[in-house]
């Protein structure tokens, strides 16, 4: 006897949209695709009127026409209150990306020069249908969403941010991965004339920084190739024009600037692993049980805090994302996989 | 004008000097200019004011050496007593804005954060020596007054120690701030120490 357990991830019946909404939804989309034309003529590609405070992009134009008829708002988080969206200054103002220095406003002040225009992307590895592909190429074919996510950095802060892109299953499926594929390889740009932190002679990343995923957790739904946020194109500074949000792990997991997607059969060392293995792992997942050796992971600092408010919330199992995730991990022990 | 109103002058303009930068970060603070994370952005620039505070304060016996102006050493204890203030503030900045005064959460952070109780201990040392910087005290303690602040020394370290395990990926500034230490204190040893004077005998000449 077959006996189906509903996921609380499952649909039912009560979830199917009226006809006469998904009807109109045609009509609101055929709207937005005129006004996506429309922002497209006048260079702006905004996926939601939200973000008017939000600067321009300066994205090719078959990017502002995908991000602009991304599905507005495809995840959102369950309490928009508690998990309202980070203004995009402190989201494109406050990160880190060490191949433009250490510094939390490095990256915004040293990678405007970055050339994301022509930018090629190389699927290789255990795959039938791997090469070096345009950005273009590589990214229309799939469906645009933007997803609202949580972004928790090892760092023990965490912010709020608008993602626009593709699923990254998709692009995988497109590659079509052999039996042999059991792991995903990502690699970041190395230019040192363009990324001062890869001249630094003291830096202790051996370049490129290379981040990894399971077959699985790439699959997973949620991981997500962003291009865009906050309705345009991704700034420099956070990794434009392809980078890597996996929600429930660890910010440094989702790498930047990607040129080289492999799949392969053994499991990838990831940068920080190579660094530091007693301090980060392969997995990092955001797990408030499993502290960092220097600092508690059992609480964050959801940002932008106040001087006298400094806004510490309790970390969440998979960060929130355990409902969709957890089954990933299922008879792992998460100590000894940090 | 007189020596007395000279010396005066000098003293208030590096006292003025000395408090410059948190009165920046402050306003900075209150204009929304220090980023999402103001309490944070004090923490980092109050501390490493704090040690360049110190780095200061040892230059000035070795530039005395060399230089021979007066005006060195009469600011050295307004600099170590500044030192101490920019630690002081660094640890509250640190207990108000990073803990929030949440006390429960600074027992757990001592045990995992280790390079909390190295700048604790740092602290400590500049508070014995903050508060022997009197002349009461230096008649009080006498011959032990010197070797007591020496401990400036030691103290230092501890906070190059301090500042070396918050390091994630970078040591490059770290190293800067490294290499300083390193030269002030090369400064002092006696080869060095005895060469000072006449270093600056061959530079006025020249």
């Amino acid at each position: 006897m077959l006996i189906k357990i509903a996921k609380p991830s499952d649909l039912r019946e009560s979830d199917v949209t009226p006809e006469s909404v998904y009807l109109s939804r045609r009509r609101f989309m055929g709207g937005m695709a005129g006004l996506g034309a429309g922002l497209a003529l006048s260079g702006r590609a905004k996926a939601s009127a939200d973000y008017s405070d939000v600067p321009d992009g300066d994205a090719p134009a078959w990017l502002q026409a995908k991000l602009g008829a991304a599905r507005p708002r495809a995840i959102v988080p369950d309490d928009p209150e508690k998990d309202a969206i980070a203004p995009f200054g402190d989201a494109s103002g406050y990160n880190n990306f060490y191949e433009f220095g250490t510094g939390k406003s490095d990256p915004a002040r040293h990678a405007d020069g970055l050339e994301t225009q022509p930018w090629s992307v190389v699927i290789d590895g255990e795959v039938n249908n791997g090469g070096r592909f345009n950005l273009e190429d590589f990214a229309s074919p799939s469906h645009f969403e933007e997803r609202i996510y949580r972004l928790r950095c090892v760092e023990a802060w965490s912010m709020v941010i608008p993602w626009l892109g593709i699923s990254l299953a998709d692009v995988i499926k497109r590659a079509e991965p052999t039996s042999k594929a059991r792991y995903v390889r990502f690699e970041t740009l190395v230019d040192p004339e363009q990324m001062p932190g890869q001249r630094s002679s003291f830096s202790l990343i051996d370049w490129p920084y290379v981040e990894g995923l399971r077959l699985d957790e790439a699959m997973q739904p949620l991981t997500l190739l962003a291009l865009g946020m906050y309705g345009r194109e991704l700034p420099n500074q956070n990794g434009a024009p392809l980078r890597l949000v996996v929600p429930w792990k660890y910010g440094f997991k989702s790498i930047k600037s990607i040129v080289r997607i492999s799949l392969v059969e053994e499991q990838p060392v990831n940068s920080w692993q190579r660094i530091a293995p007693e301090e980060y792992g392969f997995y990092a997942n955001v797990n408030p049980e499993v502290d960092h050796p220097r600092w508690s992971q059992a609480t964050e600092r959801r940002l932008p805090n106040s001087l006298f408010n400094p806004n510490t919330l309790d970390t969440r199992m998979f960060n929130g994302y355990a409902d969709e995730v957890a089954e990933l991990y299922a008879g792992m022990d998460l100590r000894k996989h940090f | 004008m007189t020596a007395q109103r000279k010396w005066q002058l000098w003293r208030t303009g590096v006292f003025l000097a000395a408090l410059a930068p948190l009165v920046l970060w402050s306003g900075q603070v209150a204009s929304n200019a220090a980023g999402p994370e103001p309490g944070r952005y004090l923490l980092l620039n109050i501390g490493l004011g704090g040690l360049w505070m110190l780095l200061l304060t040892l230059s000035l016996t070795p530039l005395t050496k060399l230089t021979r102006w007066k005006g060195f050493a009469l600011i050295r204890r307004q600099l170590g007593l500044w030192t101490l203030a920019y630690a002081s503030l660094h640890l509250l900045s640190y207990a108000l804005f990073i803990l929030g005064l949440d006390w429960a959460m600074l027992g757990s952070e001592l045990i995992e954060r280790p390079y909390i109780l190295v700048g604790l201990l740092a602290l400590i040392g500049l508070v014995a020596l903050g508060a022997t910087s009197n002349r009461w005290s230096m008649r009080r303690l006498g011959k032990r007054w010197k070797p007591l602040h020496k401990l400036s020394y030691p103290i230092l370290g501890l906070i190059l120690l301090h500042f070396f395990w918050g390091v994630r990926a970078d040591l490059g500034e770290w190293t800067l701030y490294a290499t300083a230490s390193a030269l002030i204190m090369a400064t002092r040893l006696p080869p060095v120490a005895r060469r000072l004077p006449r270093l600056r005998q061959r530079l006025i000449s020249a």
